[in-house]
């Protein structure tokens, strides 16, 4: 039963959390990539209205809670989810006109809509900040596991315990529902195909009658879903924080950049590397090790090869090294 | 002067000092007209002109006698002119499917019919529609890229350089297609480098020096002039 206790240590503390985690940050990729493909920058608000958008969605949630409605032992904010959508495309709608679309048409390098974007971002956290302050904020109601660490022990009798908690269940289906159904959307309906025309060859787009500028609203939207969405399950599952979603940023640029800049499918894998890296790389294997080592040879030292303050190094690393030695990325997107 | 498409004396440039001088092209209906000269001569502007992607400083362009000169490119599309660019002429990571499709997204009624058309032109499309355009060879992007402009069922087709960069070999086969969709009745408005292949299949050639006519005629005509043989078809 060695092996199998490793096995369940190793997934309790590891490959469900990074799994949780890379869906999080897949959502969140998967806008960065989608703007960069279409508005054609890299959108540093990212991570800022991302937790806007989260932002909204609790303000639904403690609304909803004072009124007495709930779906237990679901979390009341799956409810409050479209009212967070709905202000998010809001925001990003107002934000495109009063920003972007003078920079659009001017034709403005890239370089300046990312300094826009970088004020958007500043504007952005000011607004969140006013609204939820700079504390952590807990709002993850219902039942808080689909089963406990006691109970998995109980069940199969081992030493080692696995819990899964709902928030990160949630987020691993919402995560798939929501690739699945983008990936339908981008290359099944007429939509989705002019998204993809004008990503490809703009002026040919253009040509063919397309409307660049409902391509874009269109890219707001999708950028709004995906954002409350990614911004949400990782609040129900690490609590809400400003500045937590700030530093998101650098894992879902790196995930964006380490699949192809521009390919969906990059994003997501990207994703999962990033998160897996992170976790396995801060996370102290010495209870693994002592299930799989012979007797005597239990490992003495934690098996930790950073300290967990240091998972940002990580990302930042496979930035650096993939930008060094393969700017494409792995599916051969743009390079920034 | 009463032809189908007609730029009459157009002068104008990208801005700064005119590349167009009082430049002339016309084509009558079902015909193929043909624009050749030496590098530089003004060919691909004049043709961009026509289509409205250069503003005209004086001269008209008329469609079915219909003044369009003030329309965008995007609205000339919609009266029925069709336009191939000579590079990135196709939507490299769509399928060739995908590429005609987008080609028919102003129309609101079914293109089935038109999608089949163009299959039957190209037969090749038709087995690798399910294959990326940027994948394909040149002469077979060069036919996703007249495929995806023929879906609008445009009444003109303008096409840039089509065979640029391909092999002789594909480059006959281009041209006997254009004949073929000229056949239906489309008219055919091109630029072209291999001026001598390009002035046999022509009903109508115009040589451009400098961005003015310097010889307009019937290509049959041009080829057996012998001033024109000495100066733009190397003797």
């Amino acid at each position: 039963m060695e092996p199998l206790n490793a096995l369940v240590s190793v997934a309790n503390f590891m490959l469900v959390p990074a799994l949780a985690y890379g869906s999080q940050l897949a959502l969140g990729a998967l806008g960065i990539t989608l703007i960069y493909s279409i508005l054609r920058f890299a959108h540093f608000a990212h991570g800022d209205t991302m937790a806007l958008g989260t932002a909204a969605v609790i303000g639904g949630t403690w609304f909803l809670q004072a009124q007495g409605i709930g779906i237990q032992p679901l979390p009341t904010a799956l409810l409050a989810l479209p009212f967070g959508i709905l202000v998010m495309i809001g925001y990003l709608l107002t934000v495109d006109r009063m920003v972007y679309r003078y920079y659009r048409r001017v034709k403005a390098k890239p370089m300046i809509f990312v300094m826009a974007s970088l004020g958007v971002m500043f504007v952005t956290n000011g607004i969140t900040r006013l609204f939820m302050g700079v504390g952590e904020t807990r709002f993850e109601d219902g039942g808080r596991f689909l089963f406990t660490v006691r109970e998995f022990r109980e069940w199969t009798g081992l030493a080692e315990g696995l819990a899964l908690r709902s928030a990160q269940a949630l987020t691993i289906i919402t995560a798939l529902v929501v690739m699945m159904v983008l990936f339908w959307f981008l290359n099944r309906t007429r939509a989705g195909k002019s998204m993809r025309a004008y990503s490809d060859n703009e002026d040919l787009a253009l040509l063919s009658g397309i409307n660049p500028e409902r391509v874009v609203m269109i890219t707001w939207i999708i950028t709004a879903i995906l954002l409350v969405l990614a911004g949400t399950l990782y609040g129900l599952d690490k609590g809400f924080r400003p500045f937590n979603y700030f530093q998101l940023l650098l894992p879902m640029f790196a995930a964006a950049i380490l699949g192809g800049l521009g390919s969906p499918i990059g994003a997501i894998v990207g994703a999962y590397v990033v998160a897996f890296a992170e976790m396995g790389i801060t996370y102290a294997w010495r209870r693994v090790f002592t299930y799989l080592m012979p007797e005597g040879l239990e490992p003495t030292s934690m098996m930790q090869l950073l300290p967990v303050d240091y998972k940002f190094a990580v990302t930042f690393a496979i930035l650096v090294i993939v930008l060094l030695f393969r700017p494409t990325g792995i599916f051969k997107g743009k390079v920034l | 002067m009463s032809a189908f498409l007609i730029g009459e004396a157009m002068t104008g440039g990208y801005g700064g000092a005119d590349i167009l001088h009082s430049c002339t092209i016309a084509v009558e209906k079902g015909e193929i007209a043909v624009i050749v000269g030496p590098n530089g001569a003004g060919k691909s502007t004049a043709m961009k002109a026509v289509f409205g992607m250069l503003k005209l400083r004086e001269g008209t362009v008329r469609l079915a006698g219909e003044d369009i000169t003030s329309l965008s490119p995007q609205a000339r599309v919609a009266k029925g002119m069709g336009f191939v660019p000579q590079t990135s002429n196709i939507f490299p990571s769509m399928t060739v499917e995908e590429n005609l499709e987008m080609g028919a997204f102003i129309r609101t009624d079914d293109f089935s019919t038109t999608m089949e058309q163009v299959y039957e032109l190209f037969p090749i499309l038709r087995d690798k529609r399910r294959q990326a355009a940027g994948e394909l060879s040149g002469g077979q992007r060069q036919q996703v890229a007249v495929g995806r402009a023929l879906m609008t069922q445009p009444s003109v087709l303008m096409l840039d350089e089509p065979t640029a960069g391909v092999s002789p070999i594909v480059m006959d086969e281009l041209f006997d297609r254009i004949i073929e969709i000229a056949r239906t009745g489309i008219s055919i408005l091109m630029v072209e480098q291999n001026a001598r292949q390009a002035l046999e299949i022509a009903d109508k050639g115009y040589v451009l020096v400098q961005g003015a006519n310097r010889y307009t005629d019937t290509g049959q005509a041009l080829l057996a002039d012998p001033d024109v043989r000495k100066s733009f078809l190397g003797g």
